[in-house]
């Protein structure tokens, strides 16, 4: 333990994490770090090792190699330390059922040596949307409202760091605008979030992001700066028969690939040479209608499959 | 196993009035519509709004306490044993055991589904090329990926030919191009006229659907085509729809 690093601003370090269960390699060498302050988000799908790294993190299981600090002490000497400082809200719903939804908060504060009123500050904006139904068991909650309770268990001891592992996912999308809007506020309080999910298109609310698929980062940066070294052409096309469409781009040969978004199709362009006319004559000759072609900027989502094919 | 005569109307779901009441609390408020045969609908709507209980109704799996509602040429009400019959239902939450193989997985179901061995058999044989499984065959089910599970319990939902399948967040958690994959899965069995039902959160999904449908509070808000849709609330994606109307919702999400 190395007591100057509390005072750092590096909130989380992790160094050459690597995480087997039997032959199956869930994280492989994993190395990034979080400031203090920061939204860090890990992006990515199930089973790419977002709650594996989560629970290394917060001293719930051992990595087979590498080390890892948080808030200034080491995931395995000084578990207890962490323990006291981290709030964490795993991914499946894991606070008590049968005990009501003010016991469950009173519950966590006391394990923590600290009590409801002392942090209300810290949750009072969360909590006054689910106090109308304190009386209510949480295993009768909603969904969203679960999330809510759990997010103010997580905060009742006002933990440095805050490992919230796929919050969102299965949540409305008007809840998950909501949810990010309550972790934008946590962080002017100075509390680190680091957040796991799923859905590519939170991946702009987060300061920084890793990009994760079969248990390796793909990327690691700022959402914008991911975005700026997409190194293709990309395209959004949409005409009337939007299925032949999708297979006659991905037959062309200037594609390298085509994926369909909503209501356009993103296409990659391999040649620089290849305009958009070269393309709209082209689907003319196949006989599209309507068609509309446009260079659009690329998404999280397009550069998170680009990486992710190579 | 289908009656032909079931098979003359071009409507695969009816629903009038559907009303389900949990003592005073109106989960499914008095919603109508219908469903055509081959159209992939979606069925969107916040957490809470209903989306579950209506689709359980649907499936046969909980009875109306108002209104009335036919799925697959039966009655919901009163004939729920031939409505599971013919169709077929996946979820994210529950779709294939992990601890049998994928062949063992596919013999139970059609199994269940009351599909005579040699058509089991021959129709496996097809479906593991189609897939790419073949090597895949023997292996543990819970040892799969979770794209390639969603795949194969996609597959499996339409093996016995539903008329209508009813998919659950089929896509939750999976990755972009594993989840655009599974779209394709869905084109495939539209041309084959099967009827496809689906919720998701992913809005860009709701864009793929021929019709869609947003249920707020117990109702259904609105109802068309994701293009119409667009231009009724004056809104770029179906991502700002979805904010417009969910945003009204007053019934407190319990």
């Amino acid at each position: 333990m190395d007591i100057k690093n509390i005072n750092s601003d590096i909130a989380i370090s992790c160094k050459s994490i690597s995480k087997k269960y039997g032959r199956i390699e869930a994280l492989n060498d994993i190395n990034f770090e979080v400031s203090r302050g920061e939204i860090f988000g890990i992006i990515g799908p199930d089973g790419a090792g977002k709650t594996t790294l989560f629970r290394i993190l917060t001293t719930l299981i051992l990595a087979n190699a590498g080390t890892a600090v948080v808030d200034g002490f080491d995931v395995v000497a000084d578990y207890k330390e962490i323990r006291k400082r981290v709030g964490y809200m795993p991914g499946r719903f894991s606070l008590y059922q049968d005990l009501t939804v003010e016991e469950n908060l009173n519950f966590f504060a006391t394990v923590f040596n600290t009590t409801v009123a002392e942090n209300y500050d810290l949750i009072k904006d969360i909590y006054v949307q689910i106090e109308p139904f304190k009386k209510r068991r949480a295993g009768k909650l909603s969904g969203g409202m679960k999330q809510k309770l759990a997010l103010s268990c997580a905060l009742i001891h006002k933990p440095s760091v805050l490992f919230l592992d796929e919050p969102t996912t299965g949540v409305d999308p008007v809840s998950r605008k909501e949810f990010w809007g309550m972790l934008k506020k946590l962080k002017t309080q100075g509390i680190t979030i680091l957040v796991s999910t799923p859905y590519m298109d939170e991946a702009t609310l987060c300061d920084r992001i890793a990009l994760i698929q079969n248990g390796e980062f793909l990327k690691i940066d700022t959402p914008k700066n991911i975005i700026s070294q997409y190194k293709n052409k990309l395209w959004a096309v949409e005409s009337d028969n939007m299925h032949k469409l999708l297979i006659d781009l991905r037959a062309n040969e200037m594609t390298k690939n085509c994926f369909a978004f909503g209501d356009k199709h993103h296409i990659s362009i391999n040649n620089s040479q290849f305009t958009i006319n070269n393309l709209r004559d082209e689907l003319v000759k196949l006989e599209h209608t309507n068609i509309l072609i446009s260079e659009i900027e690329p998404s999280v989502e397009d550069c998170f499959m680009e990486l992710s094919q190579r | 196993m289908n009656n032909t005569t079931q098979h003359t109307t071009n409507k695969v779901i009816i629903a009038e009035n559907l009303t389900k009441k949990f003592g005073n609390f109106t989960a499914v408020d008095n919603i109508s519509f219908e469903v055509e045969r081959g159209e992939i609908f979606g069925f969107l709507g916040a957490n809470g709004a209903g989306k579950t209980t209506a689709m359980r109704m649907l499936c046969g799996l909980s009875i109306p306490t108002g209104g009335t509602g036919e799925v697959a040429g039966y009655d919901i009400g009163t004939q729920t044993e031939l409505v599971k019959k013919n169709i077929g239902y996946m979820s994210q939450k529950f779709s294939l055991y992990d601890d049998l193989k994928v062949w063992e997985n596919i013999e139970l179901f059609a199994g269940i589904y009351g599909m005579k061995d040699k058509e089991i058999k021959t129709k496996t044989d097809e479906l593991m090329s189609v897939l790419n499984f073949e090597s895949e065959r023997n292996k543990l089910v819970g040892s799969l990926p979770l794209g390639f599970k969603q795949k194969l319990a996609f597959s499996v939902s339409i093996f016995h030919n539903p008329q209508v399948v009813f998919l659950d967040e089929p896509t939750g958690g999976v990755d972009p191009i594993t989840r655009r994959q599974f779209w394709e899965l869905i084109y495939d069995a539209t041309s084959r006229g099967i009827t496809i039902f689906v919720t998701t959160h992913y809005m860009d999904e709701a864009e793929y659907c021929d019709r869609v449908s947003i249920m707020v509070d117990g109702r259904i808000e609105a109802l068309d085509s994701p293009k119409n849709l667009k231009k009724q609330f004056d809104a770029k994606n179906m991502d700002e729809v979805f904010q417009q109307l969910a945003r009204k919702a007053k019934r407190v999400d319990s």
